[in-house]
C-alpha cells in the first residue's frame, strides 16, 4: 500500500496486456506467435486474478485467497496447454512445411 | 317359386355370371360366352313366369343404408305390370343379342371380356327397371352408364372407340348430375324417395315452382340416358362399339332408360305441369332435328343411331304429353323390338361386307342376303309405321295423344311429330333403297353371303316380333292400347307423310351412285358437336390457364419458389463471414464477447 499503486494500476495493466495479446492473436501470421500472444492473454487473466485477490481483504485482514487457488490452475493448465499446442504446430510444420496461417486454408470451400 | 325368389333371381343372375366370367372362366372365352348366354335365357324364362305371379305380389327388400331420421333406403324390387312388361322387352331383346353376338363375335380376342360386360349390362339395366325407389335406380344409373362405358370402348384399341366411350360417359354424367340434384329436390318436398309413398305426397306439394323444378332436373337425367337435345351428341359416336352392343345398349334398354324412368314417375309430370311442357318440346324437338341429320348420314350404322334418336324423341315427347305416358311406353314396346331388328340387320350386313359401314359402297344386297333383306325390309317398315306394323299403332298413339292434349305446348309437338312422320319413310327408303337394291358398288358387297343361323335366326324372331308385337301386348303386360286412327286428321297426315317421304326417297336414290342431294348443315349434324367442342376447348384453356397463373404466381412464389430463393439469398449472404481465415473467425467471436459483455454491463 505504501507505493501507492490501487487496483486500478493492475487492472490497466492487465486490460493492455490482454489487448496486445488479441491483437497477436488477429493479426499475427506466424502461428508461434498466435501461440505466444495466446500465453500473453492468459497471463493478463492470472494479472487480474492476483490483483483482485491482493486487493479484496477478508474481515481478519487477509488477501482472498480464492483468486491465488485459481491462477494455479490456470497456470497448470497453460503448461499442459502449452505442451499440446506446440505438439500440433510441430505436427503441422511436419505436414504442411509452413506456420503461416494464412497459407493453412484446407478447410475453406 | 314365389315371387320374391324369381325377382330376386333375375336380378343377380346376370351379375353372377359377370362375376364368374371375370374371376373364373376368363381365359376360356367359349365357356364364357356360354355361361353368359345361359344366364341371360334363364333370366328371360324367368321373367315370362314373372308374368304368371298374382298382381299383389311383392318381393323381400334389402336394407342398404339406414341414414336416421327415418330414412332408410333399401334395395327394393318393385315388378308392377310397368316393370315385367319391360323386363320381357329387356331380357327378350337382350337374349337375341347374347345369340346374334354368339356369332357375330365369334373370332373376337376380348370374346370373353365382352361378355361379361353384356352380362353385367344386363344386370345393370335390370336394377334400373325393378328398383322401387330413386336412390337405388340412381345407382344402377350409374352401373349402366359404366357397362355402357366398358360395351362401347370394346375395340379399345382404336382411338374412336375410346374416344366415344369416354364421351358417352362424361356426357352422361352431366345429365346424371341433374338427376342426382332432382332426386334430393323430391326428398325435400315429399320427404321420401320411394315411388309409392312419393306418389301419394306428392298431391299435398304446396311449392309448385321448386316441384317444377325438381321434376326438370330429373328429366336432365332422362335427357343424359335417353340421347335428348342438347344431350344427344353421345349416341352416333357410340355406335363405334360392336354392333350387337349397339343394337341392345342404343336401340332397346339404356336409351330406353330414361323413357321408362319418366314413365315410372308419371304421377310426378301430372302435377308439375310447366315441367311436362318442356319435356314434351324437347323431346318433340329432338325428334325432328335427329331426323334432319339422319337424312344426310352415310353410314348405315349412324343413320339408324339417328333414327333412334329421332323416336326416341317420340317416346320423351309422349310423356310430357297429358294421359301420352302410356303411348309412349308402347312405342318403347314396338322400337325395341323393330330397331334391334334393324341394327342386328345392319350388323349381320356389315359382318358379309367385311366391316363396311358406309352404303355408298353396299348395294344389290337383295339377292345376296335374302334373308337379310326381307327382315331388315319388316323392320324398316315397322320404323317408317305402315299401317298394321307395330311402329303404326305406337306412333299413331302418341300422334293422337298430342292431338288431343289440349296445350299449345302438345300442339307444337304434335306439328313437330308430323314433319317427323314425313322425313322417317324419307331417310329409311333411302338407306334401303342405297344398301340393298340397284348393283353392288364394290368387291365387298359383291361377294357378300348369307350370315348363318346363329345371326338370322333372332333377325328372324325379331322380325316376327315387330309385325305381332300388337298382338301379344296383353299377355306380355305392355302399356298402351291398340287402336285403329286411320281417318283422324293426324292419321290421314301421318300417312301422307308415309306415301310422300318414300316416294321421294325412291325416285332420288334409285339406281343413283352418290348422293344426288348435300346439305351440310345436316351432313355434320348442325356442326353441335363441333360446338361443343370449342365449347369444351375454349373452357378447358381458360381453366388450364387460370391454374396455370394460380400456380405460376401464387403457389410458387409462396411455397416453392420463394422459400428456395430466400434460402439461396441467406446463404450468399453468410458465405461472406465464412471466409476459411481462422483469425477473422478469431476477430468476430471477440467482437461478440464484447457485444455481449457491453449488453451485459450497461
Amino acid at each position: 500500500m505504501d507505493s501507492g499503486l490501487t487496483l486500478n494500476h493492475f487492472l490497466a495493466i492487465s486490460g493492455a496486456l490482454f489487448a496486445i495479446g488479441f491483437a497477436g492473436v488477429l493479426i499475427r501470421r506466424n502461428i508461434i506467435v498466435i501461440f505466444m500472444c495466446l500465453e500473453l492473454m492468459l497471463s493478463a487473466a492470472n494479472l487480474t486474478l492476483v490483483a483482485f485477490s491482493r486487493f479484496n481483504t477478508t474481515e481478519a485482514g487477509l488477501p482472498d485467497y480464492n483468486g491465488q487457488v485459481l491462477l494455479f490452475f490456470i497456470i497448470t493448465v497453460a503448461a499442459a496447454e502449452v505442451a499440446v499446442g506446440l505438439a500440433i504446430i510441430v505436427a503441422l510444420f511436419r505436414a504442411r512445411q509452413t506456420i503461416d496461417v494464412t497459407q493453412i486454408v484446407s478447410m475453406k470451400n | 317359386m314365389d315371387a320374391n325368389t324369381i325377382a330376386w333371381l333375375i336380378l343377380l343372375l346376370p351379375l353372377a355370371s359377370a362375376a364368374v366370367i371375370l374371376i373364373g372362366t376368363r381365359r376360356a372365352a367359349g365357356v364364357s360366352a356360354l355361361i353368359s348366354t345361359g344366364s341371360v335365357i334363364v333370366t328371360f324364362v324367368l321373367s315370362l313366369v314373372l308374368l304368371a305371379v298374382p298382381a299383389d305380389a311383392t318381393a323381400q327388400p334389402l336394407s342398404w343404408l339406414n341414414l336416421g331420421e327415418g330414412l332408410t333406403i333399401n334395395i327394393g324390387l318393385l315388378f308392377d305390370d310397368l316393370a315385367r312388361g319391360m323386363m320381357i322387352i329387356v331380357t327378350g331383346i337382350g337374349m337375341l343379342v347374347h345369340l346374334f353376338s354368339l356369332g357375330y363375335m365369334k373370332d373376337d380376342d376380348g370374346k370373353a371380356r365382352y361378355f361379361a360386360g353384356l352380362s353385367l349390362f344386363m344386370f345393370s339395366m335390370t336394377g334400373i327397371v325393378l328398383a322401387d325407389n330413386f336412390v337405388m335406380m340412381f345407382l344402377f344409373w350409374e352401373l349402366v352408364g359404366v357397362s355402357s362405358y366398358i360395351l362401347i370402348g370394346h375395340w379399345y384399341n382404336k382411338d374412336s372407340a375410346a374416344d366415344a366411350a369416354k364421351k358417352a360417359f362424361l356426357v352422361n354424367r352431366i345429365g346424371d348430375f341433374g338427376f342426382m340434384i332432382g332426386i334430393l329436390l323430391v326428398w325435400v318436398l315429399t320427404g321420401s324417395i320411394y315411388f309409392d309413398e312419393i306418389a301419394k305426397a306428392v298431391g299435398g306439394v304446396e311449392n309448385a315452382g321448386l316441384l317444377n323444378a325438381a321434376v326438370l332436373l330429373v328429366f336432365c337425367g332422362a335427357v343424359g340416358k335417353s340421347a335428348q337435345l342438347p344431350l344427344h351428341v353421345w349416341l352416333p359416336d357410340a355406335m363405334e362399339g360392336p354392333t350387337p352392343v349397339s343394337a341392345l345398349i342404343h336401340a332397346a334398354t339404356m336409351v330406353a332408360a330414361g323413357v321408362y324412368m319418366l314413365a315410372r314417375v308419371s304421377f310426378l309430370l301430372v302435377e308439375a305441369e310447366g315441367a311436362a311442357h318442356a319435356i314434351a318440346l324437347v323431346g318433340g324437338l329432338t325428334a325432328f332435328v335427329a331426323a334432319l341429320m339422319a337424312t344426310q348420314q352415310n353410314d348405315i350404322k349412324r343413320v339408324l343411331a339417328y333414327s333412334t334418336l329421332s323416336q326416341l324423341g317420340y317416346m320423351i315427347m309422349a310423356q310430357g304429353i297429358h294421359h301420352g305416358s302410356e303411348a309412349g311406353m308402347f312405342h318403347l314396346y314396338t322400337h325395341a323390338w323393330f330397331k334391334a331388328l334393324l341394327f342386328l340387320g345392319s350388323g349381320a350386313v356389315i359382318y358379309a361386307c367385311h366391316h363396311e359401314q358406309d352404303i355408298w359402297k353396299m348395294g344389290g344386297l337383295r339377292t345376296r342376303m335374302p334373308k337379310t333383306f326381307w327382315t331388315f325390309a319388316i323392320g324398316t317398315a315397322a320404323l317408317i309405321a305402315v299401317p298394321g306394323t307395330s311402329g303404326f299403332f305406337s306412333k299413331e298413339a302418341i300422334l293422337e295423344a298430342a292431338w288431343h292434349d289440349e296445350s299449345g305446348f302438345a300442339k307444337v309437338a304434335w306439328a313437330l311429330g308430323i314433319a317427323v312422320a314425313f322425313l322417317t319413310p324419307f331417310y329409311m327408303v333411302r338407306l334401303f333403297v342405297v344398301a340393298f337394291l340397284g348393283k353392288p358398288r364394290t368387291d365387298h358387297a359383291e361377294h357378300a353371303k348369307e350370315v348363318g343361323a346363329i345371326m338370322w335366326v333372332p333377325l328372324a324372331v325379331l322380325a316376327a316380333m315387330s309385325l305381332l308385337s300388337p298382338v301379344l301386348m296383353g299377355p306380355l303386360k305392355a302399356s298402351g292400347h291398340v287402336a285403329f286412327h286411320l281417318f283422324t286428321p293426324t292419321g290421314l297426315l301421318s300417312l301422307a307423310g308415309l306415301v310422300v317421304g318414300a316416294f321421294f326417297g325412291w325416285k332420288l336414290y334409285t339406281g343413283r351412285d352418290s348422293d344426288p342431294i348435300s346439305i351440310p348443315l345436316f351432313a355434320n349434324r348442325f356442326y353441335l358437336d363441333d360446338i361443343y367442342q370449342g365449347i369444351v376447348r375454349v373452357f378447358q384453356d381458360f381453366v388450364g390457364l387460370t391454374l396455370d397463373a394460380i400456380d405460376r404466381y401464387a403457389i410458387q412464389p409462396l411455397t416453392t419458389r420463394g422459400p428456395a430463393l430466400g434460402a439461396l439469398g441467406l446463404g450468399y449472404i453468410f458465405r461472406a463471414f465464412q471466409t476459411g481465415n481462422v483469425q477473422a473467425y478469431a476477430f468476430l467471436f471477440g467482437l461478440g464477447a464484447v457485444i455481449m459483455l457491453w449488453l451485459l454491463v450497461f
